[in-house]
Order: C-alpha cells, then sequence, then structure tokens
C-alpha cells in the first residue's frame, strides 16, 4: 500500500505580496489516503489546496502530483487538473446549467468526450450522489447541501485521482452537512485519495488516515487520527482543540 | 394601399388641411417605407455589430497583455467621450478620402465604402464602446468562485469567457444594454447628416416637397415611439427567455 507517493509537497512557501502564508510546508500524500488539515481560519489551509492544482503559483518549494511538476514554469494545466478536483466552501454551480449539464459540461467541452456518454456518466454519478430526481433542477432550486453534491459529482466527472475539499460543509446547517458529509466519506472508503480542509473534528478523525495541523502557514503537527485528538503533544494543537472541539 | 385608410386620411387633408401624404400618395408613401426600411437595416446591423464590439473589447479588457487592455481603454474613451455626429462626419469626409477607390464599369471613381456603410461602422462602434463598458461591468459582477471552478476543471480561458461569464454576464447587464441599444436606434437617425436615405431623411424629403413638416414631424416622432417600443418588448421576451429558475442575479 505504500508506495510512491501520489502527491509529494516538498517545503512550499507562499508569499502574497509581503504578506507570507505558507512557509516550509511538506507532506506526502500516497494513493487511497485520507488527509484532513485542520487549523485556525487564516492558517495557509485554502492557499495550500489552490497551490496543489496550480490556482495560485508557490513562491518557492516544490509539488509533484502523480509525476507532474506543479511550479514547472511550462506546467500543462489541464493535465494537471485531469488529476485533481476540487470543491469550494462557495457554492460554485453554474447557475445556467441544470444538474447534470453542470456535471457532464467539463467532460464534452475539455476532455471531447462523446455527449451520450458524458450525460450517462453524469447520470451515474447523480445517483452516486444520491440525487437522480434533481438531474433537471438548476443550482438555484437546490439547497446547499444538494449543491455541494453537485459540485462533488462534477469533479468526480473528469475521473481525478486526487479530490481536494476546502470547508465544503462550512456554509451548510447541521442537517444537510451529514448528507455532504456521508457522500465524502464514502469516496474516501472507495479508495479514492482525498485532501480534505475541515472544521469538523469528528469527521476528520473518523475518515482521516493521517491529520495535519496547520498554523501561521506551517505544519505544526501532524499524525494519525488518535496521534492528534487524543495525545496531541503541541501547546497550540492542545489549545486549538480544546476550542472547536 | 389601403383604400379606407387611404381614403379618410385625404378627407382629413382636405377637411382639415392636415397633410398626411405618406398615407395616400404612392410616391411618398413608397419614399416613407424606405426610410423605415433602411433604419431597421441600420438599427440591426448596428445592434448585431456593437454587441460584437462589446464582447470582443470586454474579452480585451481583461487580456495579459498591455497593450491590448490600453488600446480598449483608448477606444472607450474616443468613441465614448465624442460626439457620435462628429464621429459620423470623420469616418465619412475624413477616413473615406484616405481609402482607394474603386473604378465601376462606367469607368468611375466609387468609394469602397458608402455612406450607409459608414453610418453602420460609426454607430457600431460608439454604441459598441458603450457596450464594452456595459459588457465588463456584468464580467465584473461575475463570483469569481465560479470562475476558479471552470479553470479547476481545466477550461483555457476563452472557453471559460464563453461558457460560464458571458452568459452569466450577459443576464446581469442586459437592462443597460436595452439602455444603450434604445439609444442606439435613436443615434441612427444622424445618418440624414451624410445623406442615407434612412426615416428622417426620408421625412424631410416628403416635407420639402408637401410642405407638411408639422403633421411628418408627428409621423417620424409616432414611427420611433414604435420602433423603440418592439426593441424594449424583445429585450423585454429576451431577458424572460434567459431567466433562470431560482437565481438571483
Ligand atoms: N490572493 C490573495 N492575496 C493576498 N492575500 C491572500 C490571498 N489569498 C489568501 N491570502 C491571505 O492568506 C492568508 C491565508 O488564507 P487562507 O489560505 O484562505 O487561510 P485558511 O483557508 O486557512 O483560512 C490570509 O491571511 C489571507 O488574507
Ligand atoms: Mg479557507
Amino acid at each position: 500500500m505504500l508506495g510512491q507517493p501520489l502527491i509529494e509537497i516538498d517545503h512550499v512557501e507562499k508569499s502574497f505580496h509581503n504578506t507570507v502564508v505558507l512557509r516550509d510546508i511538506s507532506m506526502k500524500i500516497t494513493k487511497g489516503e485520507c488527509a484532513c488539515i485542520i487549523g485556525p481560519s487564516g492558517s495557509g489551509k485554502s492557499t495550500l489546496l489552490r497551490c496543489i492544482n496550480a490556482l495560485v503559483p508557490v513562491s518557492r518549494g516544490s509539488i509533484i502530483v502523480d509525476g507532474i511538476q506543479v511550479n514547472d514554469p511550462n506546467l500543462d494545466k489541464l493535465a494537471l487538473r485531469r488529476k485533481v478536483g476540487i470543491v469550494f466552501q462557495q457554492y460554485n454551480l453554474f447557475p445556467h446549467k441544470t444538474a447534470i449539464q453542470n456535471i457532464a459540461m467539463a467532460p464534452i467541452n475539455v476532455l471531447g468526450r462523446p455527449k451520450e456518454e458524458s450525460y450517462e456518466r453524469a447520470r451515474q454519478l447523480l445517483a452516486k450522489v444520491k440525487l437522480s430526481e434533481k438531474a433537471d433542477a438548476y443550482p438555484g432550486e437546490l439547497s446547499g447541501g444538494q449543491q455541494q453534491r453537485v459540485a462533488i459529482a462534477r469533479s468526480l466527472a473528469m475521473n481525478p485521482l486526487v479530490m481536494l475539499f476546502d470547508e465544503v460543509t462550512a456554509a451548510l446547517d447541521p442537517e444537510t452537512k451529514k448528507e455532504v458529509l456521508f457522500t465524502i466519506r464514502d469516496l474516501a472508503a472507495e479508495g479514492m485519495t482525498c485532501i480534505l480542509v475541515t472544521h469538523e473534528m469528528g469527521f476528520a478523525s473518523e475518515v482521516a488516515d493521517h491529520v495535519y495541523f496547520t498554523d501561521g502557514g506551517m505544519i505544526v503537527e501532524s499524525g494519525t487520527p488518535t496521534d492528534i485528538f487524543k495525545a496531541a503533544q503541541n501547546d497550540r494543537t492542545r489549545a486549538f482543540l480544546s476550542q472547536v472541539l | 394601399m389601403m383604400e379606407p385608410i387611404a381614403r379618410w386620411f385625404k378627407w382629413l387633408s382636405s377637411t382639415h388641411g392636415l397633410n398626411y401624404s405618406v398615407f395616400f400618395d404612392n410616391y411618398d408613401q413608397t419614399l416613407f417605407l424606405k426610410g423605415l426600411q433602411t433604419t431597421i437595416f441600420l438599427s440591426l446591423a448596428c445592434i448585431f455589430l456593437s454587441i460584437m464590439v462589446g464582447l470582443i473589447g470586454a474579452w480585451l479588457q481583461g487580456s495579459r497583455l498591455r497593450a491590448a487592455r490600453i488600446g480598449t481603454a483608448m477606444f472607450v474613451q474616443f468613441f465614448r467621450n465624442t460626439p457620435p455626429l462628429v464621429q459620423l462626419a470623420f469616418f465619412y469626409y475624413a477616413v473615406s478620402s484616405l481609402l482607394p477607390t474603386l473604378t465601376d464599369q462606367f469607368g468611375a471613381q466609387a468609394p469602397i465604402i458608402n455612406n450607409l456603410g459608414w453610418a453602420i461602422i460609426s454607430f457600431s462602434l460608439f454604441a459598441g464602446a458603450f457596450n464594452i463598458e456595459i459588457f465588463r461591468s456584468g464580467i465584473e459582477a461575475v463570483p469569481t468562485a465560479m470562475t476558479e471552478a471552470a479553470e479547476s476543471l481545466g477550461y483555457t480561458r476563452f472557453q471559460i469567457y464563453r461558457i460560464v461569464v458571458v452568459p452569466i454576464a450577459f443576464r446581469i447587464c442586459l437592462p443597460s444594454l436595452g439602455n444603450n441599444l434604445v439609444n442606439l436606434v435613436k443615434t441612427t437617425t444622424l445618418a440624414y447628416a451624410i445623406g442615407v436615405p434612412e426615416l428622417l431623411y426620408a421625412s424631410a424629403q416628403i416635407w420639402s416637397e408637401a410642405m407638411n413638416v408639422r403633421e411628418m414631424m408627428v409621423l417620424l416622432l409616432i414611427t420611433y415611439v414604435a420602433l423603440v417600443a418592439v426593441l424594449v418588448g424583445l429585450m423585454q421576451r429576451w431577458e424572460r427567455s434567459l431567466r433562470i429558475p431560482g437565481y438571483i442575479a
């Protein structure tokens, strides 16, 4: 199981102008692993995810995703983004397209897949996130949790090797939160490689293989869920956990 | 010609001296309808082209190339901040004389672009400059989260523009676009100045013969009210047909 890491983040630094957001982040994520990143707001969690799929360039250090050097100036962004799916906190389905269109669009437009096949696959993915009956609904007609599940299906339609989730349940009420978390848990259980930024500590300890606690742009402490949630060594980790738990 | 209507306007002319010759005089009627046709053609051509100018300009304004952004900004400044009549004269008298001429089959020199052509070009650029600004405000209102989602799905910048940004931005700015197009239709009367036989020009020809300035003015105003009403109606229908269930722009 522990082969070559699928994602290798090596001494990554990121600054915006004069603000240092990430200082010296290193991580190795193997295939099928579910990594959870926790930490106070502003600690650079979103920035790290955005660096992994090259939405923002890193300032220093290296990121390799399945053999693709993300910080290479000649990076083939399309090749990278076929491997990396990302779901954000804000709902961002295309509002003028129905749920099924949202899912089928990218395979047709980006990968050049046939229409029939893409819609068939979109239907399967909608069933997977338990929204078959909402195929023809527009995002504005869906609840926040339903929108996030469609967004997950939209990313899955590209057959990514790894899924990044950036606080996808932060804007949801407790009931709908569960639907989305179950969807993610099922994905992780099926062996999808996941990097999950979350404030749901209970969920993190349930699904994570590895937990990273970040603060001030650094990984302060990392380990198994038991290591972090039951026996944190660092004072900052303990202070953070005592606030959120 | 509709016989009863013609007869009624003839009666109106002889009893009350209100000379709506357009309704009973074949020659005047043809002139007026040709003018109407020219105005409609001119308006439609300019509406289409000015929207194209707006889309291309808004795209260039977001370009990575500094020169493209500066060029677009200068274009907008020039066409938005100068009078459209002066722009029209500039094209028709200044630019036209710089272009080579064509020799027709009788050996005479004819300009490559005639006055109608210059009117179309001039008004399309004029209204297009406003459309660039209108589309830009619409594009800026599209949440970045949405374009980022498209980017992370592997869409190219042009695909994002075409598939995500334009459809959403267009819905946001349709009301302002409607206002600008109404202005554009009214601006087409300026083509009178370079002799394009549109409605105003045709009307002037009619009243200088029939001495019915007052009647023609009334008719002209009513015709424009009707033309603009049709345009506004179409824009509203367009807006309705583009409405997305559950989406508040
Ligand atoms: N595009 C940007 N330009 C400038 N500063 C940014 C930008 N994106 C994020 N930041 C800053 O980086 C810091 C970390 O942000 P973020 O990665 O969103 O943290 P988190 O997701 O952990 O809350 C914040 O202080 C934020 O203001
Ligand atoms: Mg964040």
